[in-house]
């Protein structure tokens, strides 16, 4: 009992593993987590990178999110496109961001690119790809513009333009064709919007509208949604129901009754500022 | 790993790797089809896909058979090509013999029989069935794909089925509610509801979207309309 409620060992919990396998061998269906079918992409353009990705979460053949965000926040200079299982992306960015900020303080510089990445590729390796999370990684340090992408397993690349999720073959085929060395800004902008775009309209898990992500030496500007790439449709008729539509079979009414009322007194605490 | 050799015994120990080919695929579409006194509205999505790949955006998947009845088919894109083709032969093969049209009730039961036929090995398709019977009066028919019939006024079928029936249940059945009557249906308020229900699948249905076709059959014909729905 103590091993459920005993936080104090880092890393998961596997105790209820030997449980569900024997349950799984009994027939009872383990439940599915959310694995986002995705568009993302990033590429190098003259001044920095380029980050994009739609605003699809699908649950099955259900849409579960229409408008939620894939670009994921490292630090003020590198931001994070995730494809792949929902609750593993965002945990997995999450503690990234919380060990890049570490590792910023101890060293009292910008973190170097090449250091979230192979945080990333050495912690994906670890779980041997169950940790489902394909990334593509863009950041602007003092040495030059990068874009890499991560695979589940811990492999990873450093390319100049690179997709991945379910619609990066569309994307990328967009790619193949545009993308060239040093592009001015708002030729970059577009090139990725029409990768997203590809993968938008031709992956049936992807869709919505179009988010960028913009990385200088400046810093990083999120454009959010950069493009409504698709208009709600319209309902021609009005549905409400007149208040009493659904029927009232019965009515009760209990009153809340006090039992005991105990009053405990705060004393005010000096903060700790030593 | 450890666990999973433990259950199922080392490698050689377990079944064979078996490869089986797949007769069926799922290619997606869903159909709506709602009659009323004198007409009869049958309509389908136009996007034509498999897995998270579209095929088509503009495939009609409603059928002409007769003069006055009219089918929509989707699931297996290969069955329902196949299915329409032998109903069409059975129906050309009746008009020669008989030098008349078969009436809606005869080919709705002809259809049963024709899919039933086939039991262990079902065409892979979801049919509605839409005509004008024998005294004017708008008919839906709705199929499961081993020849089970239903006769209703209104039906949904296909991928987002689950979507759709339960909205007609509400508004043309009036379920549920109390002092709500069910409305009479007229034209307008079937084309109305057939739009809001695509547009509807459309927002979170990935299989539905590009658009659909909305066919209308009274005694003195058929008439169609293209409505556009999202792309992505």
């Amino acid at each position: 009992m103590m091993e459920v409620v005993d936080n104090s060992y880092p890393g998961f919990q596997f105790s209820n593993f030997a449980r569900n396998e024997n349950l799984v061998a009994k027939g009872f269906p383990m439940p599915n987590s959310r694995k986002t079918g995705t568009t993302i992409a990033g590429i190098v353009f003259k001044d920095g990178v380029v980050l994009g990705a739609d605003t699809r979460a699908t649950e099955g053949d259900i849409i579960a999110d229409k408008n939620c965000s894939k670009i994921h926040y490292l630090q003020p200079n590198m931001y994070c496109c995730g494809a792949g299982t929902a609750a593993d992306l965002e945990m997995t960015t999450q503690l990234m961001a919380s060990q890049l900020e570490l590792h910023r303080l101890n060293t009292g510089r910008q973190v170097p690119v090449v250091a979230a990445n192979r945080m990333l590729k050495q912690m994906l390796f670890r779980y041997q790809g169950y940790i489902g999370a394909a990334l593509v990684l863009g950041g602007v340090d003092k040495h030059d513009s990068h874009i890499y992408s991560i695979h589940p397993h811990g492999s990873t690349d450093r390319l100049p333009y690179t997709t991945m999720g379910s619609g990066s073959l569309a994307a990328m085929s967009v790619f193949e064709s545009r993308w060239k060395p040093n592009m001015e800004l708002e030729e970059a902008k577009q090139l990725v919007r029409d990768a997203i775009a590809g993968g938008v309209f031709n992956d049936l898990g992807s869709g919505s509208n179009i988010d960028l992500c913009i990385i200088t030496k400046d810093g990083a500007t999120m454009i959010r949604p950069y493009d409504v790439a698709n208009v709600k449709g319209q309902r021609q008729g009005k549905y409400e129901y007149k208040r009493g539509t659904t029927e009232v079979l019965s009515t009760t009414v209990r009153p809340i009754q006090i039992v005991a009322e105990t009053v405990k007194k705060v004393t005010v605490e000096e903060m700790d500022t030593a | 790993m450890a666990l999973e050799m433990m259950m199922s015994g080392p490698d050689y120990m377990r079944d064979p790797r078996k490869h089986q080919f797949s007769p069926y695929a799922n290619n997606g579409g869903t159909s709506v089809a709602i009659a009323g006194d004198d007409f009869v509205m049958i309509a389908s999505d136009t996007r034509l896909s498999r897995g998270f790949n579209i095929f088509s955006r503009e495939q009609d998947k409603v059928f002409p058979l007769t003069p006055k009845t009219m089918m929509a088919s989707s699931g297996c894109w290969a069955d329902v090509l196949t299915l329409n083709k032998v109903l069409q032969a059975r129906l050309t093969m009746y008009s020669h013999e008989h030098h008349d049209m078969m009436s809606t009730t005869a080919v709705a039961q002809l259809l049963s029989t024709m899919l039933y036929w086939r039991r262990f090995f079902p065409y892979y398709v979801s049919n509605i069935l839409a005509g004008i019977d024998e005294e004017g009066k708008g008919v839906v028919y709705h199929y499961d794909p081993v020849g089970h019939m239903e006769k209703l006024t209104f039906s949904a079928t296909g991928e987002s089925v689950s979507q759709i029936q339960p909205l007609l249940d509400n508004q043309i059945g009036g379920l549920n509610m109390l002092g709500v009557k069910p409305p009479t249906m007229t034209k307008d308020l079937a084309r109305q509801l057939i739009h809001d229900a695509f547009v509807s699948a459309a927002e979170r249905d990935i299989n539905t979207g590009d658009g659909i076709i909305i066919h209308t059959i009274t005694k003195d014909g058929k008439t169609e309309e293209t409505v556009k729905l999202r792309r992505d």
